[in-house]
């Protein structure tokens, strides 16, 4: 059973609200699982799927559309005009691999479970490649051994490629985004002697924590403070730290609250220092957190390599985006190998029932959620922020650099040296957000910029 | 009483600070049991989510007891050689990277520091003239050359090594320059009447009478090899015993964050005893 099915009127695309509860145990689901995921299809239905989505940015005008027709007629037609059956050859294309041997970068938080997963359920193995998995201990050195090439591809906050591109804060070189790792999953942590504090507007003069600037963190905290009337630069003190001592601070009491990754904020609340404030789902249901790259000189020279682990992550995304398999995951990825937390921790975070810390156990089923897509649009959302507070000075070519830095797909270039004439994606990629119940058009990135009231820019 | 000698004594009374000092550390980590009604604190859902079982609330003190500690380090060194993959080994691996790391940046600073300490000894000029450099270079805290080292090497592990080498070389490159500089006039004043050459005169005379101090210098920078190593491998991650300290920290884990403090503890002791060893193999008496 797989979760892209682009011709089901019945079911929202790019989501898997099943649960399967038909097994006794972990192991026997993932014995059925293993059975049941064909590879090729799946990969087949994502490229699917991410055309249909292209044509229909708006879910309801494609149901809509599928009910008028039916699903029969719209397959044909859209082959009628997009060479659906050749993409979906592209995908799934088996060269042979120029470097199967690889080191991969991850820092050890839930944002990175699909690309985590792929090593112990043997997502790697299925594409051929041997995939070392290195934790590394902090974002700047995610950056370095980029920069250095001791890793060949890594996990990164989805903002590092764009800034690492640019130039800023290290030397330019040009990193990609493939996949978005994570959407939502983050959330903002305050001690626990703020529990009666909960208005941003009575924040002044408190101390935050977040694990890099160039993150979406850092943007959201900044964003949502802003949203309050603060400005982030004044009115309160934003800390670069890494997680687990953000955890420390908390008890220390030296940062007030943190807006971070995931498990460290159930870990706070685990270890009754904090609660949760909210999860940055509310700022922005759906917004990208980490994502995973490597730099344009690795997919230049390892193409079919590069193809090989888009397919595993892709496939470790869609079984990560089911929620039937969240407990198996968080059981393969809490040892100390990995994440090295305790599973239950780990287990709150992925299935979304957890402890907030106050008292209550809430149900948020896509408190974390996977979908891989890069949509420029996020790109160029990022891009607004970093002006917006003064990363970035003067004029942003938005469209140049997400399209750029961020693979929505392969496929244009793989159709342009097969000679196939690349459809008409050009407006493909964006989409409107909201943040916070203000809307986010990418079209209009400068018009957004000019309209907040807090801002550098 | 006094028939024992002072050795025992102190042997006895450190004896009895550590069993001292561990009923302090058992007394305020006891742990205590709290019951708390139901009602209060919400569903017993809630308390499992928390790690806690129903009804009863062992309050967390986020200090490790006696007991936990005893039952990491019964975990940890009934199999330190274990291999769970890349991030994941058993502490006698980790040290023997750190060792391993250590061993080859001391040695290559050695290999450096001796020499040109010779040279700057035997040459009151070259001394003159190297002496601002060294007294610039000496007080730079060895992990402030890691962004330059990463930036510069490329390569982590590589700087590792760079980092210990750095850190290495001044105490042994200033007392090996002591050393020669400071060799008895009578020994210098017998090599002249005898008409020795002066690689006699430096081998056979010069090195031996300064290898106490040479010593010395290789025995302060064996301390602070091993002080940085664990921070340079907390910094690049990877292996070693500094990396397993971040990784438990990363879990939050104090109780692991302890045990290795212990066995860094005792893996310097072993090294400065050696060094101590080799300083008395050397000396001679006046």
């Amino acid at each position: 059973m797989n979760s892209y099915r682009p011709f089901d009127p019945d079911r929202p695309l790019f989501s898997s609200r099943c649960s399967c509860g038909r097994h006794a145990s972990d192991a026997e689901h993932a014995l059925d699982l293993s059975a049941r995921v064909d590879e090729e299809k799946m990969s087949a239905d994502f490229v699917e799927a991410s055309l249909v989505k292209a044509l229909f940015p708006q879910e309801s005008r494609r149901r809509a559309f599928l009910k008028a027709v039916g699903a029969g007629g719209a397959m044909s037609a859209l082959s009628g005009f997009l060479p659906i059956g050749s993409l979906q050859a592209m995908a799934q294309e088996k060269a042979p691999l120029e470097k199967p041997d690889l080191k991969i970068g991850f820092i050890a938080i839930t944002c990175a479970t699909p690309l985590i997963m792929a090593d112990p359920l043997g997502f790697y193995k299925k594409q051929g490649l041997n995939v070392t998995l290195n934790k590394t201990a902090g974002w700047a050195l995610i950056r370095d051994k980029m920069l250095n090439k001791e890793h060949d591809a890594s996990h990164f906050l989805s903002p590092m490629p764009l800034s690492m591109s640019m130039g800023l804060g290290s030397d330019p070189s040009q990193m990609r985004v493939a996949t978005i790792q994570n959407v939502n999953g983050q959330a903002i942590t305050l001690a626990n002697k703020h529990k009666d504090n909960r208005d941003p507007k009575k924040w002044k003069g408190m101390k935050f924590a977040v694990p890099f600037e160039y993150s979406m963190h850092n943007f959201l905290l900044r964003y949502y403070v802003a949203q309050a009337g603060l400005d982030p630069d004044r009115d309160i003190q934003i800390r670069v730290t890494p997680p687990p001592e953000m955890v420390a601070n908390l008890r220390a009491g030296n940062i007030d609250g943190f807006l971070g990754p995931d498990p460290f904020n159930q870990r706070a609340v685990y270890d009754e220092v904090g609660f949760i404030h909210i999860l940055t789902k509310d700022i922005w249901d759906g917004h990208p957190c980490c994502a995973f790259g490597t730099s344009e000189e690795f997919i230049k020279k390892n193409p079919n390599t590069f193809a090989a682990l888009y397919r595993a992550v892709l496939n470790a995304s869609t079984m990560a985006r089911d929620p039937a398999n969240r407990p198996l995951i968080a059981k393969v990825i809490s040892p100390a190998n990995y994440l090295n937390q305790p599973e239950t921790v780990v287990m709150q975070v992925l299935t979304g029932k957890f402890a907030d810390g106050l008292g209550n156990v809430q149900n948020v089923p896509d408190r974390i959620d996977f979908n891989p897509i890069p949509w420029y649009s996020m790109a160029t959302w990022m891009l607004t922020q970093m002006q917006r507070w003064g990363y970035v000075k003067g004029d942003v070519n938005y469209k140049d650099i997400s399209e750029k830095v961020f693979l929505l797909t392969d496929a244009k270039k793989y159709m342009g040296e097969t000679g196939i004439t690349v459809p008409p994606l050009a407006k493909a990629g964006y989409k409107k957000d909201k943040i916070m119940g203000k809307e986010f058009d990418p079209n209009q990135p400068e018009a957004y910029l000019k309209s907040f009231s807090v801002s550098k820019a | 009483m006094n028939k024992l000698s002072i050795k025992t004594r102190g042997a006895l009374l450190s004896v009895a600070i550590l069993v001292f000092a561990l009923l302090i550390w058992h007394l305020a980590t006891a742990p205590k049991v709290v019951s708390i009604p139901v009602a209060s604190t919400g569903s017993s859902e809630y308390q499992a989510l928390m790690g806690q079982s129903g009804g009863v609330s062992i309050e967390k003190s986020g200090f490790p007891t006696l007991t936990q500690m005893g039952e990491v380090f019964y975990k940890q060194l009934s199999s330190p050689f274990y291999d769970n993959g890349p991030n994941d080994k058993g502490i006698g691996i980790q040290l023997a990277y750190s060792l391993a790391r250590v061993g080859l940046g001391f040695f290559l600073a050695m290999l450096v520091a001796i020499p040109f300490g010779f040279l700057i000894g035997m040459s009151p000029l070259a001394y003159e003239a190297f002496n601002p450099f060294i007294q610039v270079l000496k007080p730079i805290s060895p992990l402030a050359w890691m962004p330059i080292a990463l930036y510069t090497i490329k390569d982590s592990s590589i700087s590792g090594i760079f980092v210990i080498f750095i850190c290495s070389v001044w105490p042994m490159l200033l007392n090996t320059a002591f050393g020669v500089a400071n060799v008895r006039k009578e020994l210098l004043n017998v090599t002249k009447t005898l008409e020795v050459s002066p690689l006699r005169k430096a081998f056979l005379v010069i090195l031996p009478a300064a290898a106490p101090t040479i010593l010395t210098g290789m025995r302060i920078s064996m301390g602070i090899a091993w002080l940085v190593i664990v921070a340079a491998e907390m910094l690049v991650g990877g292996t070693g015993i500094g990396y397993f300290l971040w990784n438990e920290w990363n879990n939050l884990s104090i109780s692991s964050v302890i045990f290795a403090i212990v066995m860094i503890g005792l893996v310097g002791m072993v090294l400065d005893m050696a060094f101590a060893r080799l300083q008395k193999a050397v000396s001679y008496a006046d």
